[in-house]
């Protein structure tokens, strides 16, 4: 990444100014010109390095409060498969597949189900498991209940 | 929540102009004015229903490294151990969940080889072992929540 996305990343890491010409006081910080740092964000959104511009919610403020994250043991020549299957279900927002830590970790599947209840939650949970079928051996749902954190991403 | 706050979320979770005066143009599409628009903005910021206004970057795509780490603390001993790891700038978000793991937080550095320097600090630091989970496949992601 060159300088200049650099510096825009670290201008905009906290949010956009919230004054009638963001990009213009963006530019500004960032040291180009307006329609520069506009090239450079569209570039940035076309390569994938900025997913997307706007409002990012609070899921507890919405009435999302069963924000599951499920985990799945599910067999290695099958899962790449079967995580794009899940992955491409409506309610699933997140879904990767991570090492597992054996004996402490099992799990090498993560999906995470937003619902507005448990009860909504679990059905969602129903209908992984059914796209998994016999590749899964084992699964567990971990709900949160708090935010400790969350600052989004900083550049060091 | 008032229409225009639901509008907002709806509707501006991505798309943000790319004009000289994009939040006059988003608010023109939102049946509003720029100045309202942006002093929504602001008070919704205020009062915890956005996290954040402005562009979502995708931490790996930056060059950076990312991590997924998880904790089993017990209880009575939580509030020092969360402390201890929020401290770290690298803690990008950090959530309790209920099961024996109940701490799950994201680490980003800027190179790959410090993340595993942050992760033996915090086991240092707090005791704990830190289960490392780095992501190897992504099959998805795109979260759009509706109000």
């Amino acid at each position: 990444m060159n300088a200049t996305d650099e510096a825009i990343v670290r201008a905009t890491q906290a949010g956009l100014p919230l004054v009638p010409e963001p990009w213009r006081a963006v530019a500004r910080a960032a040291g180009v010109s307006q329609d520069e740092l506009l090239a450079r964000v569209s570039a940035m959104l076309a390569d994938g390095r900025m997913r997307r511009i706007g409002a990012v919610p609070n899921h507890y403020a919405l009435g999302y409060t069963a924000n599951a994250m499920t985990v799945w043991d599910v067999d290695d020549e099958a899962v790449d498969e079967l995580g794009e299957q899940v992955g491409a279900l409506a309610f699933v927002s997140h879904c990767y597949r991570r090492p597992r830590r054996l004996p402490a970790w099992p799990y090498n599947l993560f999906a995470m189900v937003h619902g507005r209840s448990r009860a909504e939650t679990e059905v969602r949970m129903a209908e992984i498991r059914a796209v998994l079928g016999a590749a899964l051996r084992a699964s567990d749902v971990l709900y949160s209940t708090r935010i400790l954190k969350k600052t989004g991403l900083r550049l060091a | 929540m008032d229409e225009l706050e639901r509008a907002i979320i709806n509707r501006l979770q991505g798309g943000f102009p790319l004009a000289a005066r994009p939040f006059a143009a988003a608010a023109a599409e939102l049946g509003t004015d720029e100045a309202t628009l942006i002093e929504k903005l602001r008070a919704m910021l205020a009062s915890g229903t956005l996290t954040r206004f402005g562009p979502m970057y995708d931490a790996e795509r930056l060059g950076g490294a990312f991590t997924l780490c998880a904790m089993s603390v017990p209880a009575d001993d939580l509030e020092r151990v969360v402390a201890l790891v929020n401290a770290h700038a690298e803690v990008a978000h950090n959530y309790e969940r209920a099961h024996r793991f109940n701490v799950w937080f994201v680490l980003a550095t800027a190179a790959r080889a410090q993340i595993p320097q942050v992760i033996a600090a915090i086991e240092g630091e707090t005791g704990y072992r830190v289960l490392d989970l780095p992501r190897e496949q992504e099959y998805f992601i795109d979260l759009r929540l509706s109000a």
